[in-house]
């Protein structure tokens, strides 16, 4: 069983927490040993969020170790640039098209890069980069917050695993109610982007 | 069956498993979901305390009375209870007690690091420290037994990462405690539990005796573990630490510690005999590391691994690398090179709509000097409000301004204290104030939670940890009936009042409060309809944008509303001076 390591980027309140735990339950279900790493508090308030997520054989550390990410989700095109140095250099970097201004670009005191640039220093990794739209999608499937599984529909294309652990997994996780919309966009998610 | 659990669940699962009955704590990161997943067990009582040493004399209470009891911390809550854990060290109890104490190390959400396994040697009491969530889990149990057997508090120690991160736990969704007798009887025993001097002295060589059993035990207990490999390199780690270690020297020999004091002597002898070189792996203070030297056993540890921060497997194995204990084996992951570019930087901040922003847009302007304190506030230090000048621990801005006041400066000040903050630690400064004859204005800025930690009640809320109703106190008339005379209550988005209200405090002869009252936005959830900004008015002189909204976004020649996430607090209406912001709700 090889290890997989995972790395999600966001921002405070983009619902990386439960990304995080889907992915880490689909991970459980599919037999793996699992570890998770995220800070909360500060972070609620609009600040940089990061979640480690680990499946192995055996994981000791919950932490992903630099140069040794497999995947990175990037959540917002910013907060996905900040971390090449984790990555594999086969790793496969999913980015959500979106951005959040931080508060100095607000204000006009500094730039937002651009998405050359965002892409050319993952790449300098050696990381495939894959953009889409996950956002949008979600948006269109009712509600913007199930980005998320949007992008985890996408990744599972490239990690593996059944569709249906997957999909049973949010559907324990998710309240009842947006389970069935949540298992759609995982599913679109899933056709947006080819492995 | 196997349950994905954080630290902090995995305890407060165990304490429920291991009978703990009454939990007591005030919240603080990371401990914070500790004392919140114990309180939604059934047949316990929790409670948020109003501070830490509260919460501790009220668990050492509970086990006085016979029931086995816990608290929950912060690594700087301890300082808050540590009058207490000294006592309880000296008196002992009659149930077990059992200390669930996070340090923070890299200070994700703290104003120190220090390293609280000193209080365990300080305080002469028994710590464990769990490397996982099943350890969480199961490390309480032999927590509250060590506790009954040696009648003496006993620590788990949690880092943030041993707090936050999740692992497999063992569950079982129809586990229940073992149904326990009633509670063991108290029998009167003032040798025992009162600490005047002449007894307290009679207890002194209990602590010291009962060290030193536990110190034997320490030796023996399958806590401490020799896993065996490679006896060229001995890794000597505990907690988050131990499984950093594990990924770096997978095949080394280690001593694994899950009992970081009292800590063995002929244990770590016969590991140092094992092995070529030992390597003592810590985060913060040579804790560990020092104890071996006592021993005279040689080992590499800080002069190698540093003081400071957060420790994690890539600084662990490039400080190994360099000291040349490892060959550089993980190639170096940047195949091409990168553009240099600057990115931005994304601090957390004040919410949109956040009541403490038109506070601090106020403070600041006034030009006063502002003592802060502990909690979403101490944000308005941030770019562009920059409005604190001091910030210390919990509760200490009160006193802080009334020294400056006797000090003799002749600079305008303010306290500014959080409602859950004041109840933790402002009350008694707010005494002192008032009965030195200081003149200081507190301002209390009360947005009717604990915000910081994620809206935990407090008594001025009027619901208890287990959302049970109850007495909610009125800060106004509470301060009134301390003594205070010149009281007032703003609202912080209507800053011209506030500015009349605080001018007209500075200037008066006598100590005043402030209570600056506006529900907490993420709690509240109103939202009114965005302001427009017109942009041929718009001379985009940016005053707005120095009250560091997020929604307004500096465009070409204008500012922009961002109708997302904009609430409508109407605050950049205020100070607009062109008035190109119009409200559209009025």
């Amino acid at each position: 069983m090889k290890t997989i390591n995972f790395l999600m980027a966001g921002v405070g309140g983009q619902g990386t927490i439960l990304a995080s735990n889907i992915l880490a339950n689909t991970g459980l279900d599919l037999g793996y040993d699992v570890k998770t790493a995220e800070v909360h508090g500060m972070a609620q308030r609009g600040g940089t969020v990061e979640s480690h997520i680990r499946w192995g054989q055996k994981v000791h550390s919950p932490l992903v170790e630099q140069g040794m990410a497999d995947y990175l989700i990037g959540f917002e095109t910013l907060e996905a640039a900040r971390w090449p140095a984790y990555l594999k250099k086969d790793a496969t970097v999913l980015i959500n098209n979106f951005r959040i201004p931080p508060p100095l670009v607000n204000l006009g005191k500094a730039n937002y890069p651009s998405e050359q640039d965002v892409q050319a220093i993952l790449e300098s990794s050696g990381a495939r980069v894959k953009w889409f739209k996950a956002t949008e999608i979600a948006k269109g499937l009712g509600n913007p917050a199930m980005l998320g599984v949007v992008l985890l529909g996408a990744l599972s294309n490239l990690v593996g695993g059944a569709p249906e652990v997957w999909l049973a997994v949010i559907k324990r996780l998710v309240p009842e109610r947006f389970a069935a919309m949540n298992q759609q966009a995982f599913m679109v998610g899933r056709e947006a982007v080819p492995a | 069956m196997k349950k994905l659990m954080t630290g902090n669940e995995a305890f407060a699962y165990g304490a429920y498993l291991a009978g703990i009955r009454v939990g007591a704590a005030y919240p603080g990161t990371p401990s914070t979901q500790i004392m919140e997943n114990y309180a939604t067990y059934p047949g316990v009582f929790a409670e948020w305390a109003p501070n830490e040493k509260v919460a501790m004399d009220v668990a050492i209470g509970a086990a006085y009375a016979g029931t086995r009891a816990m608290v929950s911390t912060k690594h700087v809550g301890m300082n808050v209870s540590a009058d207490s854990l000294f006592y309880a060290v000296y008196t002992g109890l009659n149930a077990a007690f059992v200390i669930g104490c996070a340090d923070d190390p890299g200070m994700h959400s703290s104003q120190n690091e220090q390293d609280n396994r000193n209080y365990a040697k300080f305080a002469k009491f028994p710590m464990l420290e769990p490397a996982d969530s099943q350890e969480a889990k199961d490390f309480v149990a032999i927590a509250a037994e060590m506790s009954e057997a040696f009648d003496t508090p006993v620590a788990v120690r949690f880092v943030t990462r041993t707090s936050h991160s999740s692992s497999v736990v063992d569950w079982d969704p129809q586990a229940a405690p073992p149904p326990r007798p009633d509670p063991k009887p108290y029998k009167k025993d003032p040798f025992k539990f009162v600490m005047i001097p002449g007894y307290a002295r009679r207890r002194h060589p209990v602590v010291e005796e009962r060290i030193k059993k536990l110190q034997e035990l320490a030796e023996v207990t399958p806590l401490n573990r020799i896993e065996p490999g490679d006896a060229k390199l001995g890794i000597v780690a505990a907690g988050a630490v131990y499984q950093y270690a594990k990924e770096v020297f997978p095949g080394a020999t280690f001593l694994k510690l899950g009992m970081v004091y009292p800590l063995p002597k002929k244990l770590i002898q016969e590991f140092a005999g094992r092995v070529k070189k030992v390597l003592v792996i810590e985060e913060l203070d040579p804790f560990i590391e020092e104890h071996f030297r006592l021993q005279k056993i040689d080992v590499i540890g800080k002069e190698i691994f540093p003081l400071i921060g957060e420790f994690s497997p890539s600084l662990i194995r490039e400080a190994a690398v360099k000291a040349g204990l490892l060959a550089a084996s993980v190639p170096a992951s940047a195949q091409a090179p990168a553009p240099a570019v600057n990115l931005p930087i994304r601090p957390p901040i004040l919410c949109a709509g956040c009541g403490h922003r038109g506070m601090f847009n106020v403070l600041r302007d006034a030009k006063v000097v502002v003592m802060g304190d502990i909690g979403c506030y101490t944000l308005g230090t941030a770019y562009p409000l920059e409005a604190l000048h001091f910030c210390g621990c919990m509760g200490a801005s009160i006193g802080v301004a009334h020294g400056f006041d006797k000090g003799k400066s002749q600079d305008r000040h303010v306290a500014v204290i959080g409602d859950s903050t004041f109840f933790h630690s402002g009350i008694h400064p707010l005494l002192d104030v008032l009965y030195n004859q200081g003149k200081s204005t507190t301002i209390i800025a009360d947005n009717i939670t604990t915000g910081m930690t994620g809206h935990q009640h407090h008594p001025g809320t009027g619901y208890t940890l287990q959302d049970a109703p109850t007495v909610k106190t009125d800060l106004e008339a509470f301060v009134r009936g301390m003594g205070f005379t010149k009281v007032d209550v703003c609202d912080p988005y209507e800053m011209d009042n506030f500015r009349q209200v605080l001018e007209e405090h500075l200037a008066g002869n006598e100590p005043s409060v402030i209570i600056v009252r506006r529900p907490c936005v993420l709690q509240q959830k109103v939202k009114l309809p965005p302001p427009k900004i017109d942009p041929e008015e718009c001379t985009n002189c940016g005053v707005c944008l120095d009250l560091g909204c997020p929604p307004l976004v500096q465009e070409e020649g204008y500012v922009r509303i961002n109708d997302v996430i904009c609430i409508g607090c109407g605050l950049c209406v205020q100070v607009c001076p062109v008035g190109a912001i119009n409200n559209q709700s009025v």
